[in-house]
């Protein structure tokens, strides 16, 4: 904590940022000249990712070392509480992207493909033989768009994955109230087993993806179906290998005793976004795999 | 200011920026430096876009094609849009954010400083992935700042993917900054200055801030989305796969229709800072300005199909639409009549600053006005797509998110420089500015209700004169912008020195500083009663 | 007409220039529906003109009267609910008036039912394909205006930009039904007159409609960006009496007859390479140029192009087919026999390609594409 109550620290100067502009720069153009082919697109992209990762390294190394030598107020705390809930919320207002496509492809374009609405001329004129159904196996245009054998399944991976999501917001749950408590191995417990859980999901997902593009010929390219479901579910799991990342991270700062029951934003905000991970889950639960 | 309470656990604290050269500038984390990045970037944009917009006027000087393709003028259309929304509106609204916000709340600096410079940083950097589809081989960005699948997808040039990088970085830097403006807002106001005390400046970004954070993450989602289309086979905007061009259009808007509250709102704040100084009256109506902006903000998530009538969306949606939008003409209509009411019976003085606010309340309302009329679905059949609109938003946006910026560099450039800038050059730049400016975009309602479609290299003979004035007005134009940048160039350089208040009657925390105000400000913070 | 009358009030200093004065109203068209924008068009342009002559009246009192310079002092009110509520409610309600009439025509207008005339509407880069569903016809309509006006070479026509080779024909009063979908980007079919306008969504058909009330000539264009040429996708509409549209359906018939048998014509290589070059300057050149150049990479250049100085079948596949996913069209539904091999010739020999692959076919009769054809089948 600081001593030095009511003084807002600024820092004098980083060069952080900086370093972090140049490697986006580098990553975005290394990405996009991988897609466009390029030879040596793939070094300008680990480039860039390393320099980013350098970045984060120095960065959060440079907050942590000033929480630590006490330069942070209570106000800072909450700038930095402040500032989490709203980059929660944009990650909300991205899945929200995503979801807004789902609902619009389920409940309007596949019915209005297949004649709803005052669509009987696109059914009639244009896809004569095409119905609607969710999940869409048959798409209008078979032949750029072949669909998959069969959907996804609900009762089983999705049903594993969603019980260890959610047991490992309770074991988040139950490594804060040790954090609160003080009880450190108990903490460091509860922590490493939301990581592990967390690996489990990713693996259990990453089988997933294995059966849906071996056993059910679903890919990314199989029409509007697949297309959800792969967008959907490839975000939250990119999002819960960062929250995995994130949580190891914490886990060793934990084992530093970086963290006092009173003073551990860090701590705190990745549970907060594990649990918006976990509630995205859900919602991904019940209307990609189950409604 | 009082020098003596400083942080202590620096003991080679300085009061000036911790480096020299270039080195302060890409290293700074002090919020006026910041500042002064966005703004100049800005005006370098400024005149970047500009140039691409005379580009498109000169081509549509006369009839037939003279100076471009037909691919080159979708292009200069293109980047014309996406440059001055992304590049020119948005940083120097944050800019101005950055210097003001601060000073105006009697906060040591933004919440975040080294976040702060990183969201500038990244602007040049998606500067120079979008910059160059300009240089490489093949065409650079030709579908228009709305880029609408499938154009973009299918049948878009390999540079699109650029541009949907380029709008990522432009979407990473603009929520990060907003994420930085609210806290800095709602966590390091001085003591005694509550929300409801807050300058009505402060109260328009804070809820920019807001739809800045709602919107800029669906843009994100919308280009993933063309990104997956055009690489990977996703089926989002193909109907062969079950999806939906349409549906681009609604994500598209879902964002774009907010954008354009957020291009406008900062303005709003800097004209209800303007005119009660020049009309030595407090604001009319302060909390209904208040209310106002944040029905403005609420009502802007629930009108994006107005861009999207003439697509077939389902009758009842249209209606639902209409609805919504022409609401919005109320809590405007509330802004633009407090300002009224704010000058009304004041002691009015027409030095710069005012001169271009109440240009601002007169242009801008002619351009809600239009926008009015093309949100009564039946005669949107006729103008969409036409210069109608064209005359529209350049009228919403050119006196009015611009004329926003300038009012406030007319109305902080002395407290930011602590120099006076030359009156006489400033009304040369106003009287200029405006009447240029209504040569060029008032005959674009003509040409749009007589019927000439936006986005064309070449027109029909019909359309000829109104063209060519509105050409001759767009020179006019940029060339009096030369005024404005030597305005502030021989300001900064040679300005007369100028007292802390600035303006007779000007009130608020930030002309209790010096002018300029030390590189440090309100390091403890002021009491405000 | 009232309002027009109303407004050439205000304008009669102009009105000595009438006869160059251009235009700066909308039309109000040979539709009921169109006369309605019109008249909703004017009614909420003059409310908005007394409300700002109300607001900037107020403003300019200000200004005039409240100039600090001229002595003015400031009173220091600054609230007033009652003022505050009515300025919120007066606006609400001068809304509520204009939404009336909107929803009035709107929902009139979306009523497409019980049409006399099916015709669908398919846009293409950069031309319109009309198809009539219940007779049986079908052709594409592409701007007439010769590529020597646009660069400015020669005189402009008074049509300039605004005419077609071959306009839609459709009879007066009977409702007509627009299906208008496209087959690559999304255009907007625009005809002015009638008060449509309607996406074209590649994939999905959306309806207008019209019962036109005067025989006529009617000019409108594409309305939405839809790639280089968009400016030049002009939409023309030819109204026309039950009598004179019946004609017309029956010329249709029969000169599709007619280019069947001229298939079987040979043709000799000048006679190829000059309809080839004017068909290639119609029909390709916005895209491969006339210079045969292209734009690479997205548009490839046929001058010294692979295919273009290669085996003929293969070139004569492509263009009959197209190349899908790509802005490359099947060009064998848009073009007969005599145009396609006039066209493959032309690409053949020129911009020098004619000294590049010898040893393949440089001169394509008709035959040879209706050979490829049934080939393909
Ligand atoms: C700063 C930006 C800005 C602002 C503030 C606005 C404000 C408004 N806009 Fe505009 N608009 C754009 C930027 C903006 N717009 C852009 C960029 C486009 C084109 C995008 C593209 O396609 O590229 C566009 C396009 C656009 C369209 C789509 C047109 C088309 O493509 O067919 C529509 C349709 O409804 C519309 C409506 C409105 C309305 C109703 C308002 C209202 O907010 C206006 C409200 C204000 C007033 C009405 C005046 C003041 C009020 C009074 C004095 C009270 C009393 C008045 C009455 C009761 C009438 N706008
Ligand atoms: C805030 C945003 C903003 C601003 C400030 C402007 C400013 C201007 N715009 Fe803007 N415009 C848009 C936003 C904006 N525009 C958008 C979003 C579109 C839609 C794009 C799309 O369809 O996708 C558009 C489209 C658009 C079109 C329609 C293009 C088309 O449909 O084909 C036109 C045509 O005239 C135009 C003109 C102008 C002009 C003349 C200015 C002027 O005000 C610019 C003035 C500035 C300068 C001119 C500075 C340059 C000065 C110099 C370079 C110095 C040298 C000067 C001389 C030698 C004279 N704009
Ligand atoms: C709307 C744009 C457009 C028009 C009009 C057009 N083309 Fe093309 N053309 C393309 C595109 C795009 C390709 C490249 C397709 C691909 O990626 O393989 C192409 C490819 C070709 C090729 C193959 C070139 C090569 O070397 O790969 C030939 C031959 C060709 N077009 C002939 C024609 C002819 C003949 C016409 C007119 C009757 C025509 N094109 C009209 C867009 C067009
Ligand atoms: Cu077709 Cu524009
Ligand atoms: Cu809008």
């Amino acid at each position: 904590m600081s001593n030095k109550p009511d003084i807002y620290y600024v820092p004098e100067s980083s060069h952080w940022p900086a370093v972090g502009a140049a490697g986006l720069f580098f990553f975005f153009l290394g990405l996009i000249m991988w897609l466009h082919h390029h030879p040596v697109a793939e070094y300008i992209f680990y480039v860039g990712a390393l320099i980013l990762a350098y970045m984060m390294f120095g960065w959060f190394g440079d907050v942590i070392r000033e929480s630590q030598s006490g330069l942070y107020d209570k106000r800072m705390d909450k700038s930095f509480r402040i500032s989490m809930m709203w980059f929660i919320f944009s990650e909300v207002m991205f899945f929200g992207a995503f979801f807004g496509a789902l609902f619009y492809t389920r409940v309007l374009s596949v019915p209005w493909l297949a004649g709803a609405g005052h669509q009987e001329f696109t059914h009639m004129l244009l896809w004569p033989n095409f119905t609607a159904h969710w999940p869409l196996l048959l798409n209008p245009d078979q032949s750029q768009f072949l669909g998959p054998k069969a959907a996804m399944g609900v009762w089983g991976i999705a049903t594993f994955n969603t019980i260890v999501l959610l047991t490992s917001g309770v074991t988040i749950t139950l490594a804060h109230w040790a954090l609160k408590k003080g009880e450190r191995n108990k903490l460091l417990i509860w922590q490493g087993l939301t990581v592990l859980l967390g690996i489990i999901f990713l693996i259990s997902q990453g089988h997933e993806y294995y059966h849906a593009y071996t056993e059910l010929d679903m890919r990314l390219n199989s029409g509007i179906y697949s297309t959800t479901f792969f967008m959907l579910t490839g975000f939250h799991g990119a999002h819960v290998t960062i929250g995995t990342i994130m949580l190891m991270v914490t886990w060793f700062r934990c084992k530093k005793g970086h963290f006092t029951n009173e003073n551990h934003f860090a701590f705190e905000a990745v549970s907060w976004y594990w649990h918006f991970v976990d509630i995205v889950w859900l919602l991904l639960f019940i209307f990609v795999y189950w409604l | 200011m009082s020098d003596a309470v400083m942080d202590s656990h620096d003991h080679d604290h300085h009061h000036g920026p911790a480096h020299k050269g270039f080195k302060r500038w890409l290293f700074t984390t002090n919020h006026k430096d910041i500042g002064t990045m966005y703004l100049i970037f800005a005006l370098v944009m400024l005149f970047v876009g500009g140039a691409f917009a005379l580009v498109i006027r000169a081509e549509l000087f006369m009839p037939g094609l003279q100076i471009v393709s037909p691919d080159y003028f979708n292009q200069m259309t293109t980047m014309h849009g996406l440059v001055m929304v992304f590049m020119v509106i948005m940083p120097a609204m944050t800019g101005l954010a950055n210097w003001q916000i601060p000073l105006m709340i009697g906060a040591p600096d933004m919440a975040l400083p080294r976040l702060n410079n990183w969201s500038f940083w990244i602007l040049p950097i998606a500067l120079a992935l979008i910059g160059s589809t300009l240089f490489i081989d093949g065409p650079g960005p030709n579908f228009g700042w709305t880029f609408y699948a499938p154009l973009s997808t299918t049948y878009g040039p390999p540079s699109t993917d650029y541009m949907i990088f380029a709008i990522h970085l432009l979407g990473l830097s603009s929520i990060m900054g907003s994420i930085n403006i609210i806290v800095t807002i709602f966590n390091l106001r001085a003591p005694g200055m509550t929300l409801m005390k807050m300058p009505i400046f402060v109260w328009t970004w804070l809820i920019t801030a807001f739809l800045i954070i709602a919107v800029m993450p669906v843009l994100a989602g919308a280009v993933t989305m063309m990104l997956m289309d055009r690489h990977f086979g996703t089926a989002f905007f193909e109907a062969g796969g079950g999806g939906d061009p349409v549906m681009f259009q609604h994500i598209f808007w879902f964002f774009g229709h907010p954008e354009v509250y957020i291009l406008i709102l900062p303005a709003f704040g800097v004209i209800s800072e303007v005119i009660p100084t020049f009309s030595s009256k407090k604001i009319f109506g302060y909390r209904f300005m208040v209310y106002a902006t944040a029905s403005i903000a609420i009502l802007s998530f629930v009108v994006w199909a107005h861009h999207m009538f003439t697509t077939g969306i389902p009758l009842a949606a249209e209606l639902f639409f209409m609805y919504t939008t022409m609401l919005i003409a109320v809590p405007t209509g509330i802004k633009v009549f407090n300002w009224v009411g704010t000058m009304w019976r004041g002691a009015l003085r027409f030095e710069p600053p005012m001169l271009f606010a109440v240009a601002f309340v007169i242009l801008f309302t002619i351009g809600g006005f239009s926008g009015l009329m093309l949100s009564i679905v039946p005669a949107d059949y006729q103008y969409q797509d036409t210069y109608f609109v064209v005359a529209h938003f350049h009228y919403v946006l050119v006196p009015g998110a611009l004329f926003g910026i300038m009012t406030a560099v007319y109305y902080w450039l002395p407290k930011w420089s602590g120099k006076m800038y030359s009156h006489k050059l400033a009304n040369w730049h106003f009287w200029l500015t405006v009447i240029s400016l209504n040569l060029t975009f008032f005959p674009m309602h003509f040409l749009g209700l007589a019927g000439m479609p936006r986005r064309i290299p070449d027109y029909a003979l019909q359309f000829t004169n109104f063209n060519a004035v509105a050409t001759v007005g767009a020179f006019m134009f940029g060339l009096s912008q030369l005024v404005f940048v030597w305005l502030i160039i021989s300001t900064v350089r040679s300005g007369k020195p100028t007292t802390p208040e600035v303006w007779e009657s000007s009130h608020g925390l930030e002309w209790t500083l010096p002018s300029p105000p030390p590189y440090h400000t309100f390091e403890t913070p002021p009491h405000v009663e | 007409m009232r309002w027009r009358s109303s407004l050439f009030l205000i304008l009669t200093p102009l009105l000595t220039f009438a006869e160059q004065m251009p235009t700066i109203n909308m039309t109000q068209g040979v539709t009921k529906v169109s006369r309605d924008i019109y008249d909703l068009h004017m009614t909420i342009f003059l409310i908005c003109c007394v409300i700002g002559v109300i607001v900037f009246g107020a403003i300019l009192y200000s200004i005039i009267h409240h100039r600090k310079s001229k002595g003015a002092v400031a009173a220091d009110f600054h609230e007033n609910a009652t003022l505050e509520f009515a300025w919120t409610l007066i606006p609400f309600l001068i809304l509520i008036v204009m939404a009336v009439p909107a929803t009035r025509v709107l929902v009139s207008m979306r009523d497409a039912s019980k049409p006399d005339v099916n015709i669908k509407v398919v846009g293409y880069q950069w031309k319109w394909q009309y198809e009539y569903l219940d007779q049986g016809i079908s052709f594409f309509s592409s701007l007439a205006t010769p590529l020597d006006q646009i660069h400015n070479k020669i005189k402009k026509n008074k049509d300039y930009l605004l005419d077609v080779d071959k306009p839609l024909v459709v009879p007066i009063h009977k409702k007509i039904r627009f299906l208008v979908t496209s087959n690559d980007v999304i255009h907007s079919w625009w005809m002015p007159a009638f008060g449509i306008k309607r996406d074209a969504i590649p994939g999905y058909i959306h309806e207008a409609w019209a019962v036109i009330e005067q025989p006529g000539m009617y000019y409108g264009r594409c309305a939405e960006l839809c790639g280089a040429d968009h400016g030049f996708m002009p939409v023309v509409v030819k109204a026309v009496t039950e009598v004179e549209y019946k004609k017309w359906i029956k010329s249709q018939h029969e000169a599709k007859k007619q280019s069947a048998a001229a298939s079987n014509k040979k043709m000799t290589q000048d006679e190829l390479m000059a309809e080839g070059k004017k068909a290639y300057d119609a029909h390709c050149a916005s895209c491969h140029k006339a210079t045969g150049e292209g734009m690479p990479p997205v548009f490839p250049a046929l001058k010294n192009g692979l295919i273009v100085v290669g085996p003929a079948d293969a070139q004569i596949k492509l263009v009959l087919n197209g190349v899908k996913g790509t802005a490359m069209q099947a060009f064998g539904a848009q073009l007969d026999d005599v145009t396609l091999a006039a066209i493959i010739t032309y690409e053949r020999n020129a911009w020098g390609n004619d000294n590049i692959g010898k040893k393949y076919k440089k001169m394509i009769q008709p035959s040879d594409i209706k050979a490829a054809r049934s080939e393909g089948k």
